[in-house]
């Protein structure tokens, strides 16, 4: 036999203020449970989106990023040259060897000390094709052979100097911004476009950082990957282009993880510790009311298992609590160093509705923890006694 | 205090709830002390740098180098009294899992221009005798469990292959926003293994007079204006200030969540103090029918919150300090020095008496209150 839940949620209701408490402190744990969540899926996001699994990409043998690879020219037109390479419109390879440098840029509305480390990306005309998440938001692109750059739409007003018509500076010589360029909300949107031969020398480089193609057939990763890893004429690793953007992403986002569940996990023992003071105190406030409901007949269980509930109902009303708290922040758009590339990305958390379901689990959980104890009390309360 | 044992009482009748919310206390308290240490961490290694160094590198960004020969030149400028230079090499070390900083440096100017790295004289030589010796930080001695002569092998991410290096010195830092989580080695050795290109990553410049950081980074900068690499210089303090602002909006972060920490917390206390004061309507009544001032129970009722926030406090920000300190926490060498500051510690001792009157003045101001015929009446 099982006491009806609206008992609890009466008996919830004659105690507003200490129900309410109890609430909120769990409300407040999975706030900043899906809060931290939200910004290592954001950040996460953001790199997994950047690369597609048509792609490849190709670096330098042991290069565990584009900052620290090289190819050089005769290895580049090789590896354009074989038969792996998709061709697009009119027979063109759709390759694209690309200069990644990284430079010093003022912010906008700060002092002058803080610079951000902002990528330019020194592409192939290629590159628009290849790579297929790429929008063209305003403007055209960079026309060969001119110092003429494109912006991702991330730093477009972040920056100084990203408007059409504008010239930014860098590399010691102005670019004239032409477009501004949408990528899906991946990393791209972070970095500066430009053509990759007037980037090389403004840097007083010869040799690309990376190489990216599209894969003639999208399924035959494992054998573009041996031909080129087992060609004795180069020294590369070939990564699927999806693959090894999202393993960029691996430390920080892990860094971010741990730190979600570390702080949570603290701050979720001390509600629990919360939510314990309040079902002990319940219990004995109601010690009578649940002597006469074993006299009645309910067997302990049933007791036990209300109390259990009436402890997860609080939480779960806290869970609620915590995702509206949380739900705000959706979408803002922040920024970080990304270590494994030394660059600032921008980024929006997200909250999706599968971490606000996970918030409320967790809440659930530390409602049940922290009922038990109480609950168990109230199931082996010695009945004669308690009706005294 | 006369009324410490019937306050000790009080917090006895329900030793599991007293129990409970002073650790409820004592872990906010340990997670606020840690994120506010992230905080000040950072800030000091923001603001760490001698006053009497500058550091010098391309106008491109640290991706372009310096011409090596630039060391003389920069020698000559007036106000300049030593010259260093240093590369990252970025290597890889096992499976890459343990991260480290690790670069080339000029190894005897690098060793003079930082007195903060001290090193014993005999490992000194040795390191500056061998030219594939390596300087390591002490901290790495015990996450690797190296040994001074032992080879070690870095795989080259920037610069391709295999680097061999002998440990031939250990440094200790005598600055803790110095990282003891750094490998260096002989540029030397980087350059000619890299085709003798002469590239230099960054200058560290020590100028006679910390008042003329602004006069010589202006000379240096204009003297390699027009040339085929401009630089870029500044006081050391401002390169490290940049650092910290690649963080992004850390500080805001780590403040919001210490917030939300404090604020979950009170609501904890809070809910606990009341649950304590309505159960104890009669005895109130009692005290006050047998003399007991309203204001007397005002200020117990808040003595007893404060008993509790300021225990947890203790318990909480003093684990802080020890843990930081006996576990030598670093973050991999993200975080040098990091330790609970004292300014840390008082900021958690005054968050405890403002939890103590947030949490104490509801049920304080019933306790004063309340009124005795009417609360006697209930006695069972």
């Amino acid at each position: 036999m099982k006491i009806p839940i609206l008992y609890n949620v009466r008996s919830m209701l004659r105690r507003p203020v200490s129900t309410a408490l109890t609430a909120l402190g769990v409300g407040l744990v999975v706030a900043v449970f899906i809060g931290m969540l939200a910004l290592a899926n954001g950040f996460q996001a953001a790199l997994v989106r950047t690369g597609s699994d048509q792609n490849v990409i190709v670096l330098r043998r042991s290069a565990d990023a584009e900052i620290n690879s090289g190819i050089e020219r005769p290895a580049a037109s090789l590896i354009a040259s074989s038969p792996h390479v998709a061709k697009g419109a009119g027979g063109r390879a759709l390759v694209s060897p690309e200069a990644y440098m990284i430079v010093p840029l003022p912010r906008l509305a700060s002092d002058t000390n803080a610079l951000a480390n902002v990528v330019v990306r020194g592409i192939s005309e290629a590159a628009w094709e290849v790579r297929t998440n790429i929008q063209l938001l305003a403007g055209r692109k960079p026309e060969t052979g001119r110092a003429e750059v494109c912006i991702g739409r991330k730093l477009a007003g972040r920056m100084p100097d990203t408007n059409l018509g504008e010239t930014i500076r860098f590399g010691g010589r102005e670019w004239n911004v032409v477009c501004h360029f949408g990528a899906g909300g991946s990393s791209f949107e972070s970095e500066i476009w430009a053509e990759n031969e007037q980037v090389l020398p403004v840097f007083k480089r010869d040799v690309f950082n990376s190489l990216t193609f599209r894969m003639a057939d999208p399924r035959g990763f494992d054998e573009v990957k041996r031909a080129l890893e087992d060609n004795r004429q180069i020294t590369v690793d070939v990564h699927r282009e999806s693959e090894f953007y999202a393993s960029q992403s691996q430390l920080l986002g892990a860094i971010l993880r741990i730190l979600a569940i570390l702080i949570t996990s603290i701050m979720a023992v001390g509600a629990i510790f919360g939510a314990v003071n309040t079902m002990y105190a319940a219990v004995s406030a109601r010690t009578p009311e649940i002597a006469v409901l074993l006299t009645l007949g309910f067997p302990p269980r049933s007791v036990l298992a209300s109390f259990l509930a009436e402890s997860a109902i609080i939480a779960f009303a806290g869970g609620l609590i915590g995702c509206l708290l949380a739900l705000p922040i959706n979408g803002i758009v922040t920024s970080t160093t990304n270590w494994a590339s030394f660059s600032e990305i921008a980024f929006s958390f997200m909250v999706t509705p599968a971490l606000m379901l996970a918030g409320i689990m967790f809440a659930v959980i530390m409602g049940v923890l922290g009922g038990f104890f109480p609950a168990r009390r109230a199931a082996k309360l010695p009945v004669i006694q308690a009706l005294r | 205090m006369k009324f410490f044992p019937l306050l000790l009482a009080n917090l006895g009748r329900h030793k599991r709830r007293t129990i409970l919310t002073m650790l409820s206390v004592a872990l906010a308290m340990f997670l606020f002390a840690s994120l506010r240490t992230v905080v000040t961490t950072l800030q000091r290694t923001g603001e760490f740098g001698g006053a009497n160094r500058l550091v010098s590198m391309s106008a491109s960004g640290f991706m372009v180098f310096l011409p090596v020969s630039y060391a003389n030149r920069l020698q000559a400028i007036p106000g300049v009294d030593k010259v260093t230079w240093a590369n990252w090499f970025g290597g890889r070390y096992g499976d890459g899992k343990r991260f480290f900083a690790n670069f080339a440096v000029d190894a005897d100017s690098y060793l003079a221009m930082y007195p903060e790295m001290s090193v014993p004289a005999d490992q000194k030589e040795a390191f500056l005798r061998d030219r594939s010796g390596a300087l390591i930080g002490a901290r790495l001695l015990d996450v690797f469990g190296w040994r001074v002569g032992q080879n070690v092998t870095l795989i080259g991410t920037g610069y391709p292959g295999d680097w061999t290096l002998t440990i031939r010195g250990v440094y200790t830092p005598t600055d803790p926003a110095i990282s003891d989580d750094a490998l260096m080695f002989h540029w030397d050795l980087l350059d000619e293994r890299s085709g003798r290109r002469g590239d230099a990553g960054w200058y560290i410049l020590q100028i006679d007079n910390p008042g003329n950081a602004a006069t010589v980074a202006r000379a240096v900068d204009d003297m390699f204006r027009s040339s085929s690499a401009p630089t870029k210089t500044g006081t050391e303090q401002a390169f490290n200030a940049s650092f910290a602002t690649m963080w992004g909006n850390v500080s805001l972060l780590m403040n919001t969540i210490g917030m939300a920490v404090v604020f979950a917390i009170l609501l904890v206390t809070a809910n606990a103090m009341m649950m304590s004061a309505r159960e104890r309507t009669s005895e109130i009544a009692v005290l006050k029918t047998i003399g007991f001032t309203d204001g007397r129970l005002f200020v117990l009722t808040m003595l007893e919150a404060g008993l509790i926030t300021v225990t947890g406090a203790v318990l909480g920000l003093g684990a802080a300090k020890l843990l930081y300190k006996a576990s030598n926490f670093n973050a991999m060498g993200f975080l040098p020095g990091f330790d609970v500051t004292t300014s840390t510690l008082l900021l958690g001792a005054a968050i405890a008496l403002v939890l103590m009157l947030a949490s104490g003045i509801m049920p304080a101001l019933r306790a004063a209150r309340l009124p005795v015929v009417q609360a006697l009446r209930t006695v069972e």
